[in-house]
């Protein structure tokens, strides 16, 4: 349990939104298990932002343009809440995670690493992995962990968008050309040996009975639910060998160390600098 | 979407000089022109021209921003760059959508603008070499666009005025926090205040370009002026800038990179020097550092995006043609 | 912010077609034009019109119609459509005066 110590009933009613800011405020704090959970989930939410915020002005449409950075800024907003969560066990704050940790102390999993300069790659991840967020946070937000669950509500809703935004899009190019239901199928191709960790549970989750779902158990929904799109929309998710896995390890892809590369070289130039 | 009543003859209540008449008076009561009423064919040419090379600058300006996304130095500041450049895109399109009630088609105006035909305020020609200009582009770029952009809130033309009524409430949020981000640098360490005040020297002339050369070397200045379209010439909005940034400089700590810069008391104005127009009209001309490559992506996600905007559009076709089968 | 009524789709474009989009900013109001857009098709029209006109709280509710789709009163005929309620001011209350200061009229 967080020992956060406010009751979940006025933390968790319609409409709220729980910021970074404001846990800062109510000085929460988590305990290692819980921390080792949002830093894992806080991960995942950034490192796909920092991947979806390549599509800046370079989108199919400009109205495409508003729609993924939409996406890209509710995953941010889950990044930074879910790492300031994690880092109150620490007494280290989001930019600290963000910035200042090596590749190896990343948690992320494998699939949200990888490249997606392509839009065919783009919505076949987004289709997965927005049915595991909602999956995933729709669960959560039944925890008995207060904060958790404050953040998961929020989060499940926006999930629920990103759903309809990459059903549509599946529906649209699979259905629409020949061409585009090509390159939709390459992307699948292209995460179908990624998509074995999502489902993988960790000895972590044994110690978060009540606090966390476990992965395993976000297979069966998420799968079914995203192999009937792609059935309705002629495409298929193929049956691959999986890749060694070790994203929640910190063994990750080459992929990874660029992107940090990119996203820490400002920060680390003038550490201990205020933005 | 053309209203044009030269287009349509034969019809007796639709006579030239009564329109012309009702026009002017529209004009001279100050009301607005809306796009299905009839107006003088250089009146749709200059607004068309006028929104359109508006949003183009919109959406070009997206890129100079989009640049520092990825390596924002705070998650925060990379949520706020980023909805920053959302609204860009939003208002690219509102312009868009406003320029096309005079009956040019977006797609029409995408085409000039990757063509390289159509041109955009020169600033984003200029590359976003550090962090700091992200600081100097909302305090000095965003500032004086909202300077411009505040009178076109009355423009004649309905649609013009109501998208820049909510380009403008939206617009507040972006001058002040790049001020804020020049505000933390220049009160950041002495690297962080070295690069606001580089970012400041580089982009204040460029920013002060953006009213338009001097009033005596812009021909179709007075026409806008007597269509209700331009409220304020360029030299008054210009100076109208200047006595706004000078203590807003001040109270950032930082200088502005002009050695005339100095308050006039008889005139209860800023004097400032000189401005390098031969520099403004080369870049405008494309050999400002950052032309090519800015056109480049523009197409690059135009050409790029064409797979996706064809299979969306066959879908819609299927889609219609099998409702009607049920049917 | 096309307030257009004979939307052209010049043959050969493939340019998505354009929508107007009309928001209620909150309930018990009437959903007002904000602007337009362009979508493939009525769904992705909603999808863009929320992203670009509620991004900031506008609205509960959000109405797209496909430009083409709607009929507009001619300007050219605007004497013969609304100069006959002009002369009729006896439609508005402000037009009998005898009742000025009885209370509740």
């Amino acid at each position: 349990m967080s020992g956060s110590g406010f009751d979940s009933a006025t933390l968790i009613s319609a409409g709220y939104a729980l910021t970074s800011e404001e846990l800062i405020q109510r000085d929460v704090k988590a305990s290692e298990d819980v921390a080792q959970y949002a830093l894992r989930l806080g991960d995942d939410a950034l490192i796909l932002a920092q991947r979806n915020l390549w599509w800046v002005a370079r989108a199919p449409e400009l109205e495409e343009d508003i729609a993924l950075s939409n996406i890209a800024l509710d995953l941010l907003g889950h990044a930074r809440v879910l790492l300031t969560y994690a880092g109150s066990a620490w007494g280290k704050s989001e930019d600290d995670l963000a910035y200042f940790r090596e590749e190896e102390e990343f948690r992320s999993l494998h699939l949200v690493e990888l490249e997606s300069e392509d839009f065919g790659r783009t919505i076949a991840r987004q289709l997965v992995w927005a049915h595991y967020g909602f999956e995933l946070f729709t669960r959560l937000s039944q925890s008995q962990d207060e904060i958790l669950a404050a953040i998961a509500q929020k989060a499940a809703k926006e999930y629920d968008y990103h759903v309809d935004h990459a059903e549509q899009w599946t529906l649209r190019l699979g259905i629409g050309t020949e061409e585009a239901n090509a390159r939709l199928q390459a992307g699948l191709d292209h995460i179908a040996p990624y998509l074995d960790e999502l489902f993988e549970d960790e000895e972590l989750h044994d110690r978060l009975e009540g606090i966390a779902p476990r992965p395993s158990e976000l297979r069966e929904p998420v799968m079914s639910r995203v192999t009937s799109v792609l059935a309705e929309a002629g495409l298929t998710l193929p049956e691959v060998p999986q890749a060694l896995t070790g994203g929640r390890r910190g063994e990750h892809r080459e992929a990874l160390g660029y992107l940090l590369a990119e996203m820490q070289v400002l920060a680390r130039k003038h550490p201990g600098a205020s933005w | 979407m053309t209203n044009n009543v030269t287009e349509l003859p034969g019809r007796d209540d639709l006579d030239l000089e009564r329109a012309q008449a009702y026009f002017d008076q529209l004009i001279a009561d100050d009301s607005r022109v809306e796009p299905a009423d009839w107006m003088p064919d250089a009146y749709r040419k200059t607004l068309t021209r006028q929104m359109a090379q508006h949003a183009h600058s919109e959406i070009i300006g997206m890129q100079p921003e989009a640049n520092w996304i990825t390596r924002a130095p705070s998650l925060k500041r990379k949520a706020i760059l980023t909805a920053k450049v959302q609204d860009e895109a939003g208002h690219g399109l509102y312009l868009y959508s406003a320029a096309e009630t005079l009956g040019t088609p977006r797609d029409v105006m995408t085409e000039q603008l990757i063509s390289g035909k159509a041109k955009y305020s020169s600033i984003f020609n200029y590359p976003a070499r550090t962090w700091a200009d992200m600081g100097a582009i909302g305090w000095l770029v965003d500032g004086a666009a909202i300077c411009n952009q505040v009178p076109l809130c009355r423009c004649s033309y309905g649609p013009y005025g109501r998208a820049m009524v909510r380009i403008c409430k939206e617009e507040s949020f972006h001058q002040r926090q790049g001020w804020e981000i020049l505000y933390s640098l220049s009160n950041g360490t002495a690297a962080q205040k070295q690069m606001a005040q580089e970012a400041v020297n580089r982009l204040y002339g460029p920013a002060l370009q953006m009213f338009g050369p001097p009033d005596d070397q812009s021909p179709n200045s007075q026409q806008s002026m007597d269509w209700n379209i331009k409220r304020f010439s360029n030299d008054v909005l210009r100076q109208r800038f200047v006595d706004m940034i000078v203590p807003q400089a001040e109270a950032l700590g930082l200088t502005l990179p002009d050695p005339d810069l100095k308050w006039n008391e008889e005139r209860g104005h800023y004097d400032f020097g000189e401005l390098d127009w031969t520099e403004f009209f080369d870049v405008i001309k494309g050999h400002g550092p950052a032309n090519a490559q800015r056109l480049a992506r523009r197409k690059e996600a135009h050409e790029n995006g064409a797979w996706v905007r064809e299979a969306a559009a066959a879908y819609a076709a299927k889609q219609a043609e099998a409702a009607t089968r049920v049917a | 912010m096309s307030e257009t009524t004979e939307s052209v789709q010049p043959a050969g474009r493939n340019e998505w077609p354009l929508w107007e989009v009309f928001v209620r900013s909150s309930r018990g109001l009437s959903h007002v034009h904000a602007g337009s857009l362009h979508a493939p098709d009525e769904h992705m029209a909603l999808r863009n019109a929320r992203d670009l006109y509620t991004r900031r709280n506008e609205g509960v509710s959000l109405w797209v119609v496909r430009s083409t789709d709607i009929t507009a009163s001619d300007p050219d005929h605007k004497d013969s459509y609304f100069e006959s309620s002009q002369g009729k001011n006896f439609r508005h209350a402000t037009y009998y005066t005898k009742s000025e200061g009885v209370k509740h009229l």
